[in-house]
């Protein structure tokens, strides 16, 4: 198999000339600009590399590049939809849902891959669903809430 | 420049792990880069010696300086003319949302919007020294240095104000960031007061900051300054920065700790188009420019390493305390063990002892350095920026003023971040490449080559009378460190002792240090005693403590969780304990149930009443707590690690495992608010409860009594 030369990343054609076993991580990263999506691991333990192939919740840095090709790969770069951002991204700020912030791309792509298939989840569904995703500061109970605010189930929001 | 003094004070033991390295000051540059940046306008300086004079209330001493210490500049406010303004400070932001509090607490003092002000942090070229961002604090000291400073300002505009607008200064307001006269019939904006002026002025001694209760600002949940930039991906963490012509860095490690390297054979990959091997003694790393060529290159160089034998988990309590001194200090003793023993009704001898843990930050560490001219600049994630430089002033023999050290906002770091290895290294391969070298370690890099909470052993024997007063204490600690070792219990007999130890990992800072370590030992101690008197532990710990504050966390805690009206059942069980540390009060209880065939625990609940003083940002400070109280069900139950032979075992988050979504069950808080006290920091003191209370749950659901943390090792 030959290098990949292009792919697919928030709706546009971007030409690439990788080996197709590079992590798509890496390319995101290091060969474009696409940084929001964060190196934690490399074992698709923790999930910050997290982003959405054909809105398949997919860890960038265990997936290989040549695998992806072709497909439509969305980073959370290519969330904000002319200048509004998703209201999962709203929900993070209103629910404070993030301190050091390392872990927040890929929580929010997890969580939008998770409304994409299931748009009312319950706290269950949501806990399992993001139980491969590490928040070392400790705020999954907000990024809970925030997942019930963004999908109108949440009760109330502490303030 | 003064060392701190070991002597006079025992509980600054603490800072032996705080700091990692001795701790070295160089003021002298302070002034010369705040006259780089001062060009006209209005100036308040913190002087350095009012950070560095913090006395937390007078309570636990921590940190105590020399009076006489050094007179430069450790902070400051600039409104320049065009009026605006910013805020120097050397501190990081990590996630404690300081960049967020700090500029609340200004913008309270000068009354403009939170908006308008610019936080300048953490960049040695342009902020003043700072010693560093742990031991929370920055709530109690640098932000009320920088009330004092924006007060100064305030009064010092309002005057230059009053002259303009021919009024006495106490009929001049600020209103919507313009200075306005009583009947608001003539305004004069920021820019028109300062212009053309050069005001540079201490804090006077005298001035006044806003009482808590009158804060507009402060005291409100302000949002997370940034925060779009966070959830749209745009924040860059140093391993998102690029330098033209940057190279990507790996440093080539051995298998195992203390080893030296006798052989590399790099021809192959010295080969490869752009890359570039760098050796100097046992230190050797290739670089490439970009990643495929950096794997390939890394693959190719055959290493041989000469590696001694070195003891492992087995064998740790045992060599903590057979290296351990008879004393490093801990406090001097109260009244008489041997006394307080002969009037008791019941004794207990008990050992506890807690494991190394990592501090496992979501971004490793990483740094980008790059030289010119023998100017070396660094980007890295720390919190010590000034103690960093020194150590790349140190590894590289140059000046310290040659070095600028820039700390982006941080992806983390619980006291993980104090030392200057992956800058350090990043510069030695830049310096050999002659170009901007970016270096990444990896999660397994980042589980080794750092550092760990110290493990460490604590005995504890105790007497008690039977209607629940503890009447002797003897207390020590192996290894894990003194911080939180004196308790706020009024026992009248106790002698407490921290003993140093050769620790056979490297070890340092941890969020809460050995608070976690002592209230765990102290707690499940009292907890037992409770127990062997047949006491209620809530009752028997208000037997004994005689400090309102920690009564009234105690109380509310037990009260929200319902403790005296609970009804135990079958295969569950609740612990509560309590604690203070760093100015701060917690008192944490938890319900757990465990599997009566698979005896898997599970946290069902925990409950939590924190009291800091004067609340500065409810959510942000709730986030802390309950952030902390996260945190700490890992240290509880599971993250403990395993090595042997130099080698940690267990390097990634598929064997190091730590709390994830499913581990975190419903979580009450109640900030208790005391707008009569300081605001004390926060980010640490929550930790410690959780760990006692869980062990004395599970005591209650099984009838055993875990003494080692973590307490469940390999849950599934």
């Amino acid at each position: 198999m030959g290098n990949i030369t292009s792919l697919n990343i928030n709706g546009k054609k971007r030409p690439v000339d990788v080996d197709p076993q590079t992590p798509l991580l890496s390319v995101l990263r290091d060969y474009l600009s696409f940084t929001g999506s964060k190196y934690g691991c490399g074992e698709a333990q923790c999930g910050a590399c997290t982003v959405l192939i054909d809105d398949q919740m997919t860890r960038s840095c265990t997936m290989p590049v040549g695998k992806v090709a072709g497909k439509q790969i969305t980073t959370i770069e290519g969330l904000e939809k002319d200048g509004k951002l998703h209201p999962l991204q709203e929900a993070f700020i209103e629910a404070d849902a993030l301190q050091c912030g390392y872990c927040t791309s890929g929580m929010i792509m997890s969580g939008v891959a998770l409304l994409k298939k299931n748009p009312k989840p319950s706290r269950d569904e949501i806990v399992k669903h993001m139980d491969r995703n590490i928040c070392r500061c400790g705020t999954y109970l907000r990024i809970v809430k925030a997942i019930e605010i963004a999908s109108g189930t949440a009760k109330e929001v502490r303030k | 420049m003064k060392p701190l003094n070991y002597d006079l004070d025992l509980d600054l033991e603490i800072e032996r792990y705080e700091l990692f390295a001795d701790p070295i000051y160089n003021f002298t540059f302070n002034r010369r880069q705040f006259m780089k940046v001062f060009s006209g306008g209005v100036a308040l300086l913190v002087p350095m010696s009012n950070l560095l004079a913090q006395q937390e209330q007078g309570e636990s001493g921590r940190g105590r300086l020399d009076e006489n210490g050094p007179k430069e500049i450790g902070a400051w406010i600039y409104i320049d003319e065009k009026g605006e303004i910013a805020v120097y400070t050397g501190k990081v932001e990590l996630g404690q949302n300081i960049r967020t509090s700090l500029a609340q607490a200004v913008a309270e003092e000068l009354r403009v919007p939170f908006g308008v002000i610019r936080m300048v942090m953490a960049d040695t070229s342009v902020t003043p020294f700072d010693m560093g961002t742990f031991g929370s604090r920055t709530t109690p000291v640098m932000a009320q240095q920088l009330r004092k400073a924006a007060a100064a300002a305030r009064e010092t505009l309002i005057a230059l104000a009053a002259r303009q607008l021919k009024v006495a200064p106490a009929d001049v307001r600020i209103l919507n960031a313009r200075f306005v006269n009583a009947n608001a019939s003539e305004s004069l904006t920021f820019r028109e007061v300062t212009g053309g002026r050069s005001i540079v002025k201490e804090i006077p001694a005298d001035i006044a900051i806003t009482p808590v209760k009158d804060w507009t600002l402060a005291g409100k949940s302000v949002p997370k300054a940034g925060g779009r930039s966070f959830v749209t991906g745009l924040h860059w963490y140093t391993s998102d920065h690029k330098r033209p012509g940057m190279l990507l860095g790996r440093v080539i490690r051995p298998a195992s700790f203390n080893s030296t390297l006798l052989s590399a054979d790099t021809k192959a990959a010295e080969a490869i188009n752009g890359v570039v091997v760098v050796r100097d003694g046992d230190f050797i790393a290739v670089a490439a420019p970009d990643p495929q060529t950096l794997t390939r290159a890394e693959k190719s160089i055959a290493v041989h390493w000469k590696s001694p034998g070195q003891p492992g988990t087995a064998e740790l309590f045992e060599l903590l305390k057979r290296d351990s001194s008879p004393s490093r200090g801990g406090g001097r003793p109260v009244g008489s063990i041997s006394e307080g023993m002969a009037v008791a009704d019941k004794k207990l001898s008990q050992t506890y002892t807690v494991a190394y843990i990592a501090h496992a930050p979501l971004e490793p560490r990483a740094a980008i350095a790059e030289w010119a001219d023998n100017q070396l600049t660094v980007w890295t994630g720390t919190q010590r920026p000034f103690g960093v430089r020194l150590e790349l002033a140190e590894a590289f023999h140059i000046p310290e003023e040659s070095i600028r050290v820039i700390v982006p906002d941080t992806g983390s770091a619980y006291g993980g971040k104090h030392s200057g290895e992956c800058a350090i290294e990043a510069a030695r391969m830049a310096r050999s490449t002659g170009k901007p070298i970016k270096l990444i370690w990896t999660r397994e890099e980042e589980f080794t080559w750092g550092y760990f909470r110290p493990a460490g052993v604590i005995e504890v024997s105790s007497g008690v009378k039977n209607h629940g007063t503890v009447t002797a204490w003897e207390f020590h600690n192996y290894n894990s460190g003194a911080s939180a070792i004196q308790s706020k219990y009024a026992f009248p007999n106790q002698d407490i002792q921290f003993h140093n130890s050769k620790s056979p990992l490297r070890q340092g800072s941890y969020r809460g240090l050995a608070a976690t370590a002592n209230h765990f030992a102290r707690e499940v101690h009292m907890d037992e005693l409770a127990q062997l008197v047949g006491m209620d532990p809530v009752e028997f710990r208000l037997r004994n403590i005689q400090d309102q504050r920690l009564r009234a966390v105690l109380e509310a805690a037990a009260k929200l969780f319902g403790w005296s009206g609970r009804v135990k059942k079958p295969g569950s069980g609740a612990g509560i304990a309590c604690g203070f540390e760093k100015g701060s009060y917690i008192a944490t209880a938890a319900e757990v149930s465990v599997d009566p065939k698979t005896k898997k625990v599970k946290l069902e609940r925990i409950v939590a009443s924190f009291e800091c003083g004067a609340i500065v940002n409810p959510t942000h400070l709730h986030n802390q707590v309950e952030g902390a109280i996260v945190q700490a069900i890992g240290g509880a139950l599971f993250e403990g690690i395993d090595f042997q032979n130099g080698q940690i075992l267990n390097a990634k988050f598929s064997k190091y495992r730590v709390p994830r979504f499913s581990d975190v069950p419903p979580i009450e808080i109640v900030l208790l608010d005391r707008k009569d006290l300081p605001s004390a920091g926060a980010g640490e003191t929550p930790i410690v409860g959780l760990a006692p209370a869980v062990s004395t749950a599970i005591f209650e659901a099984t009838g055993q009594r875990l003494r080692a943390l973590p307490l469940v090792r390999n849950l599934s």
